[in-house]
């Protein structure tokens, strides 16, 4: 995996190593995680992204210890920390609804960690005006957390986090309470203030679109399990897996054999009969009947007197302002979608006119 | 699971944890339970007991095996050739508190239903008012609004003063001391619980399925007896259970509206621990009552189940 | 694609509802019951604190305004000592049963649901269940017992009988409370460095607080409103103030009584108007 060749070279904050957790027991269980292996490495900022329910919250409260696994270990540089209570982790967490203390002051909050640390007052006192400036909230010091709008209790959360400088900073779908314009704004500056600190993020989310603007690097899960780990082109270029094909942005998928194989380029015989030359992934089957992705705009329609890669009937034609999506229907019965630039000439693409498409070959990708 | 020490390190911490948590658990309960168990558990077995002894000279209990306190309770032992006679005296109390409580029931719902709707109808700020208005008799001593009940009804009291100066009786109506006098002591006591109950359940109802009842050419009491009614139901049968329990057990209503005549179960039981001196058939009779309770809660867990079973 | 748009019939303009009605959830006749059963509710009660107003002895005609009733009260030292006795007996039945109820409301709330939890709330909610007068001369059963067994007296089976039905009572606002308090602050405290205890002294109990005022305001009233397990099993010496009440109606009605009366009244009512002011606090 992608992930773990980088790991070599960098030196992991947090590893999980065949990391389980069950709730519930017998017939009830439910298997939250199962078996993650995983390297966060230092200075990241490092994503967890998925479906509700796929397990990325679960992962993020073990790594924090509000739950201990039902198997594996999870360390920070190096050390074991499964079995540690949360108050003997150097790990903070934001939490999704923020959970700021309603009994005490913006100051209060943020110097909360530090006063359990058993800092100096001085010493609080200085570190909670730097944060303050840092969140741009010096003026709130002495409100109550109530007071404060959606945006501004947010900033508290974090810098109560990061007060205490802890090694690793979790974020549990910090943003997901902001409205629209708020949340972007909030994007750059969580991913300019993890560059500043040099603290390891572990940001999950359920927004893709969020993943990919702020990752380092992004593990995709589902169904308590780590599908891909890679760099954001990685996992939007080269998905391994249907599941993070489709997740993250949208995806043509065609049926077809593979032929034959050169290094990790695969001929693969489509249904309709004709061939394309993709990229293999590292566990894609090397012989057989596989599944191969493309992305809509890396498909494009055939000028006059090209030979198509695909040809077939158009069904549907989606503007929507900076492209127009032209959904074919193959002979096979499968649909492709063509991502085209802006608009097109709507005389002589009309519903029902047979229509040839353009597959960019370094592009398509051998699914596993 | 290469290396089998951590596992078992952290399969020793999770043990540690939830021993940790069941003896943080067992400690936080222990004086609730304790003292329930002991000040209000404990004792209903000892009242079992009881009614199975003979009752004691001066009150109390002597040590030796009888049913006769609940032979007591429907026959009567004839001096001379102990035969037992049936006797209908305490039946007749039983079914006197049951109707009571039930007649007092029906009275608070036929008030509690429309009062609790109003409520759950009213703009949010006035609706606290009014819930603040319905609770706070709860909290004020019943004996004290017994007492005050009885100012009023009573021969010389404001309503017979009323209507007399009004003209509409020329001598004072006897309430106090009849059934009928219970029988408002009653509705008044509970009427609270009725209210309370089955305006949370219209609280929580969407007041457009009301507009779409009407939208769909039901008329007002259609509406009322086919949406709104079948909705508030689980609040209605908490609201009459709440009214009917402490209803027939009541003990202050009976004895001061009463005055001490019409008896109703708990005076009699009272009675057994006081001037009867008969500590075993009061155990019993209160041991009957408790039965009736239960049947009651019962039927209702029974019927709310498969009430639940019909909808899932 | 404008084609479906003219395809289809232009509908007529719908008919605008004639019906004048203002407000369609409204009932004929539900404002006067509810009108109804406020003046029920309360108009006996205002009868009495007028009449502890009354300067006439008769508690029938009203002749002038006088506070010689509540002096008279005040003097007469069965009532002071029957205060007292209530006094004492509330105070400790609210702190015993506080924190009895606390406790059980952070095992019920603070740990993992475990077997058995029906069982807790069962047993915790057992005396709201069974008619007073049950508990009532079964309490007087036992301790009967017990003093005939350890020959020990005292007003304190009087406190323990009523911290026993206080409990429930103190137990549900507390409950309710920790209910509506997410566990997420008490994570984000030991997230930040706090070891249990803080976190149950720093988090938990000053965000409980305000429950466990209206917990044990509960209990102080219900413990001062008792009559029936008090009248049961209260000894030579420990009437309490309702007791005292009773004994006084029965032998006859006095313009005194309905001072005593219009006292304790007032106490519950501030009492809770105290607590209807604490809670809408923990709302916000």
């Amino acid at each position: 995996m992608t992930g773990t060749e980088i790991a070599r070279d960098r030196k992991a904050a947090v590893s999980a190593r065949a990391l389980s957790k069950t709730f519930g027991q017998g017939d009830y269980a439910i298997t939250a995680l199962d078996s993650v292996e995983l390297d966060i490495l230092e200075n990241e900022f490092f994503t967890l992204l998925g479906p509700s329910g796929c397990g990325k919250t679960t992962l993020l409260r073990l790594i924090a210890g509000f739950e201990l696994p039902t198997q594996g270990s999870i360390s920070l540089q190096g050390q074991d920390i499964t079995d540690k209570p949360p108050h003997r982790r150097p790990i903070n967490t934001v939490f999704q609804n923020y959970a700021l203390f309603p009994h005490m002051t913006v100051a209060e909050n943020i110097g909360f960690g530090l006063r359990m640390l058993g800092k100096p007052t001085a010493e609080i006192k200085q570190t909670t005006e730097r944060m303050l400036a840092l969140v741009q909230l010096e003026a709130m010091a002495g409100r109550r957390t109530d007071q404060l709008s959606g945006g501004q209790q947010q900033r508290v959360a974090l810098a109560r986090a990061l007060a205490p400088a802890p090694k690793v900073l979790l974020l549990d779908e910090p943003l997901a309470a902001l409205d629209l314009k708020l949340r972007k704004n909030m994007q750059l500056e969580l991913k300019s203030l993890q560059a500043e600190t040099g603290i390891t993020f572990v940001f999950v989310t359920h927004d893709q679109e969020e993943a990919l603007t702020m990752s380092d690097r992004i593990a995709v899960m589902k169904s308590g399990k780590i599908l891909q780990i890679g760099t954001p082109r990685d996992i939007y270029d080269r998905p391994t897996h249907r599941f993070v094909a489709d997740f993250i942005g949208d995806i043509n998928i065609l049926e077809g054999t593979v032929e034959h194989t050169d290094g990790d380029l695969a001929t693969v015989r489509l249904k309709d009969g004709s061939m394309v030359s993709a990229h293999l992934g590292p566990a894609s089957a090397r012989s057989g009947d596989v599944s191969v992705a493309i992305r809509p705009e890396n498909v494009r329609l055939a000028s006059a007197g090209e030979t198509p890669t695909l040809t077939g009937v158009l069904e549907n034609i989606v503007y929507f302002g900076a492209a127009t999506n032209l959904h074919l229907r193959l002979g096979t019965g499968e649909e492709i979608v063509i991502r085209n630039p802006g608009a097109v000439d709507e005389g002589r693409y009309q519903p029902g006119a047979t229509i040839g498409a353009i597959l960019q070959p370094e592009l398509i990708r051998v699914l596993e | 699971m290469s290396d089998r020490e951590p596992q078992s390190a952290l399969a020793a911490a999770i043990d540690q944890n939830k021993r940790n948590e069941r003896v943080t658990r067992a400690w936080l309960l222990a004086p609730a339970l304790a003292i329930i168990l002991a000040i209000s558990i404990l004792p209903l077995g000892i009242t079992v007991v009881y009614s199975f002894l003979t009752p004691g000279t001066y009150g109390g209990v002597t040590w030796e095996f009888s049913t006769d306190s609940y032979v007591q309770f429907l026959f009567q032992r004839d001096i001379f050739d102990d035969t037992l006679v049936f006797n209908s005296a305490y039946v007749s109390i039983f079914l006197r508190s049951i109707g009571l409580a039930l007649g007092a029931t029906l009275g608070a719902l036929i008030l509690g239903f429309p009062t609790a709707y109003f409520i759950a109808t009213k703009p949010r700020e006035q609706r606290n008012i009014w819930l603040f208005l319905i609770t706070l008799p709860f909290w004020t001593n019943l004996l004290i609004r017994t007492y005050a009940m009885l100012l009023i009804i009573r021969d010389e009291g404001i309503i017979n003063i009323m209507l007399m100066k009004a003209g509409i009786i020329s001598s004072p109506l006897t309430i106090l001391y009849t059934d009928t006098a219970v029988f408002i002591g009653l509705i008044y006591s509970f009427l609270p619980f009725m209210v309370l109950p089955i305006y949370a359940s219209l609280e929580k109802l969407d007041f457009s399925l009301v507009e779409a009842g009407y939208d769909l050419y039901a008329n007002r009491l259609k509406v009322l007896f086919h949406v709104i009614v079948p909705l508030a139901k689980p609040g209605i049968v908490a609201g009459c259970i709440l009214v009917f329990i402490p209803g027939l057990g009541a003990y202050i209503t009976p004895e001061l509206l009463g005055g001490g005549k019409k008896l109703m179960i708990g005076n009699m039981i009272a009675m057994q621990f006081g001037a009867s001196r008969n500590w075993p058939f009061g155990s019993a009779a209160a041991l009957i009552l408790m039965a009736l309770v239960i049947v009651v809660l019962l039927v209702n867990a029974l019927a709310a189940r498969r009430g639940a079973s019909n909808n899932g | 694609m404008a084609e479906p748009m003219t395809a289809m019939p232009a509908s007529p303009q719908p008919r605008q509802r004639r019906r004048l009605v203002r407000d369609l959830k409204a009932m004929p006749g539900f404002t006067a019951t509810a009108w109804l059963c406020i003046v029920t509710l309360y108009l006996p009660i205002l009868v009495l604190i007028a009449f502890s107003f009354n300067e006439n002895r008769s508690v029938v005609l009203w002749t002038g305004f006088s506070l010689d009733w509540y002096a008279k009260a005040l003097e007469n030292d069965g009532i002071r000592n029957a205060a007292w006795v209530s006094v004492k007996v509330a105070l400790f039945a609210t702190v015993i049963s506080t924190i009895a109820a606390t406790m059980a409301a952070l095992a019920t709330t603070r740990t993992k649901p475990f077997i058995g939890q029906g069982l807790v709330y069962g047993i915790i909610n057992q005396p709201l269940m069974i008619p007073e007068i049950v508990t009532a001369i079964a309490t007087l059963s036992l301790f009967a017992l017990v003093k005939k067994l350890t020959g020990l007296n005292g007003i304190g089976y009087l406190m323990l009988a009523h911290a026993a039905f206080c409990i429930p009572f103190a137990y549900m606002p507390i409950r309710a409370r920790l209910e509506t308090m997410t566990l997420t602050l008490e994570q984000a405290a030991a997230d930040l460095y706090a070891p249990p205890l803080k976190v149950f002294t720093l988090v938990t109990l000053p965000l409980l607080g305000p429950g466990i005022v209206a917990g044990a305001m509960l209990a102080f009233v219900v413990s001062l409103d008792d009559v029936i397990i008090t009248l049961m099993i209260a000894g030579p010496g420990e009437t309490t103030l309702p007791i005292y009440i009773l004994g006084a109606i029965r032998r006859g009605i006095t313009p005194e009584i309905n001072a005593v009366s219009t006292i304790l009244v007032a106490v519950s009512v501030l009492l809770v108007m105290l607590l209807f002011i604490v809670q809408r606090r923990m709302q916000r």
